[in-house]
């Protein structure tokens, strides 16, 4: 059943800052698509207070995108309303894109025959920025992103980590009120992705205020950045809290991380024992590569108590299986999710819809997109 | 990382940071202009490819019809008509190329949905785009239209300097608010922009009479006359830049035909901005400015 948010608990009436980051009621988007239409939101309510670092978790195919795209004023909502800091997404769209920018993961924008610099400088005049004035806020972002080295490299010879900062660089050229972060670490290595997660938190704290939106399907870096977070399925907010709140609803179970040789039939098959609440697969994330090397399948048991496990031990034999190790583990976002879906976030690959053009020319037609 | 706030004194409120005065708005769009204009200035600056390519080839099409049009002892004048449509080439190839096809590979990029997402208007990139096109065909159109008169010894006879030179500007005003039309055309269209340039290449070149007096087209060439800017423009160009030659043939003199140029400017530019606000409106609606991201 889908939540409603209709109370964040944060900053109070009395502040500058009392309107709502972020108001949404009903949102609703379908596409037209061939051979049915396809509902990416289905009934989006929520609310973001100012200064809050938002989350929004969810498989690929949840509708995050989607939400992102009509608080950005690029999408509009088939039914429902929005307002940013206040402003309709729908009737006042020069004053939301005035105090928000967006960055989003893998983007390639801009032009590969500038140079980083210049790159920003030229992004910095569409906001109006002075062109002296631009240069030298191009030069600090630049030093504060970590680009110095690049700062005089041609854009198309960037790797995929300094052209996400650079993209960031570009996103907080106009010193946004709200800044709208779709997948900012994807693709990027485990070392880029920290320094870019560092940067987003220090933007943020540095002003009380600046509000973040951030979508994400990586569990840890929700959990690591989010004040609260809005778990997303199929285009319906499922759950809505912090991470220590969400995290409490699946605290009554005992939960499991069990490495095995070999499991025939999959998690699936334990699944159904007394007890078992849920058996899933560990994602790439919860899975080292030593996991890997050693060919080990690993489970994320959820059972209903302890005394469970005895059960689930004695029906490996006969599938086979031996434990590798066994270890209890405390509650993630992805056993919320597991909890509140039914499935992992690597179960289902349900396509966020995009519209591309078809062989006719006309944009009806969804595609995978993520 | 201290980034301090920006765009002078931080401001008390989100409220207040998006309520800008007309001034800025108006600031913001020329910047915008400025800012878009800026790759396509860099770039011809630093790519030089575009020397071999729009330049040599142009420079070799119409030594062709020099070529025969001294075979078949056509009047000297003829030679300078054609050497004037080579250098004319260049902004119609940068219309097509980098102006209507533009907002397409704009969109494939993912560039669209941050210009969107900016606070300038659309215009200004359309606006933009033009000024950093006009430099880049500039250059070429001159070195083409010097290189060849030098080479063929082509002779100028202007009489009314300003009347040429303000046609000469009118016919690139109205060639590029067709190109800002364009462009929101193509988009809002969804057609793969590819072919549609190549099919605005050859056949505008032939109803323009690049290579010849547009007049002999008959009924054609009248209408190109009344449509198509390069058309009007070049015969326009022709009349003042070689004063007693041949009269023109079906087409009108060239003060008539500067009015409708600026007609012609007037009507694109507005047509411009309203299928830009249009395919806004529709974009957001449809979900075109939707592409992949990853």
């Amino acid at each position: 059943m889908p939540v409603t948010d209709s109370s964040s608990g944060l900053p109070g009436a009395a502040s500058p800052l009392a309107v709502p980051a972020i108001q949404a009621r009903g949102i609703r988007r379908v596409y037209a698509a061939k051979p049915e239409p396809v509902t990416a939101l289905d009934g989006i309510d929520l609310e973001v207070a100012p200064g809050e670092f938002f989350g929004l978790l969810g498989p690929n195919g949840a509708g995050k995108t989607t939400l992102i795209k009509i608080l950005t004023t690029l999408l509009l909502p088939s039914a429902g309303q929005a307002r940013v800091f206040g402003f309709d997404i729908e009737t006042e769209t020069k004053k939301i894109r005035r105090i928000m920018n967006m960055v989003a993961g893998g983007e390639q924008s801009g032009y590969g025959i500038l140079e980083v610099r210049e790159q920003l400088w030229m992004f910095s005049q569409f906001y109006g920025i002075g062109v002296r004035d631009g240069w030298q806020r191009v030069d600090e972002l630049i030093e504060a992103v970590g680009l110095g080295d690049q700062r005089k490299q041609r854009v198309s010879t960037l790797s995929t980590g300094q052209r996400q900062k650079m993209n960031f660089a570009r996103g907080l050229l106009n010193d946004p009120w709200i800044l709208f972060l779709d997948e900012p670490t994807l693709g990027l290595d485990v070392s880029a992705a920290r320094s870019v997660r560092e940067l987003i938190g220090a933007w943020k704290a540095a002003v009380p205020g600046r509000t973040v939106l951030l979508t994400t399907h990586y569990m840890a870096e929700a959990d690591e950045l989010c004040e609260r977070i809005a778990i997303v399925d199929r285009g319906r907010i499922l759950a809505i809290g912090s991470p220590a709140e969400l995290k409490k609803r699946v605290q009554r179970e005992s939960l499991f991380r069990l490495e095995l040789d070999r499991l025939a039939g999959g998690p699936a098959s334990l699944a159904g024992l007394p007890g078992v609440v849920s058996a899933v697969a560990a994602t790439a994330e919860g899975s080292g590569a030593a996991d890997e090397a050693r060919q080990t399948v690993v489970v994320n048991l959820v059972l209903e108590d302890d005394a469970a496990l005895g059960g689930v031990v004695v029906a490996l034999d006969p599938l086979g299986a031996h434990i590798v190790a066994l270890a209890k583990s405390e509650p993630s976002l992805e056993d919320v999710f597991v909890e509140l879906v039914g499935r992992g976030f690597d179960d289902d690959h349900a396509p966020e819809p995009v519209l591309r053009p078809d062989e006719t020319g006309h944009p009806d037609v969804a595609e995978a997109a993520r | 990382m201290s980034l301090r706030p920006f765009l002078g004194e931080p401001s008390a409120s989100p409220a207040e940071a998006a309520d800008w005065s007309r001034r800025r708005v108006i600031g913001n769009n020329l910047r915008s202009v400025l800012g878009r204009a800026y790759p396509r200035i860099r770039g011809s600056l630093r790519e030089k490819s575009w020397v071999a390519f729009e330049i040599g080839l142009p420079f070799l099409s119409t030594s062709a019809f020099v070529f025969v049009y001294r075979a078949v002892q056509a009047p000297p004048e003829y030679i300078g008509f054609v050497v004037l449509g080579g250098a004319m080439t260049a902004f119609w190839l940068n219309v097509v190329w980098m102006m209507a096809a533009q907002l397409y590979w704009e969109k494939d990029q993912g560039n669209l949905e941050l210009y969107f997402a900016a606070p300038m208007s659309l215009m200004s990139v359309l606006f933009g785009m033009a000024i950093g096109g006009l430099f880049m065909s500039s250059s070429r159109a001159v070195i083409v239209l010097v290189v060849a008169s030098t080479v063929y010894g082509v002779h100028f006879t202007v009489l009314q300097w300003p009347l040429l030179l303000t046609v000469f500007l009118l016919t690139l005003t109205a060639l590029y608010g067709l190109g800002m039309m364009l462009a929101s055309l193509f988009l809002m269209w969804g057609r793969e922009a590819w072919h549609l340039t190549q099919l605005m290449v050859e056949p505008v070149y032939f109803v323009s009479g690049l290579n010849f007096p547009v007049g002999r087209l008959g009924m054609l060439g009248a209408l190109a006359v009344a449509i198509i800017p390069l058309a009007v423009g070049l015969d326009a160009m022709r009349q003042l830049a070689f004063a007693g030659g041949p009269p023109p043939v079906g087409t009108p003199p060239a003060d008539i035909e500067a009015l409708i140029l600026v007609a012609m400017t007037v009507v694109f530019i507005l047509l411009a901005r309203v299928m830009l606000r249009s395919l806004e409106l529709r974009a957001r609606r449809e979900g075109r400015l939707t592409v992949r991201w990853r």
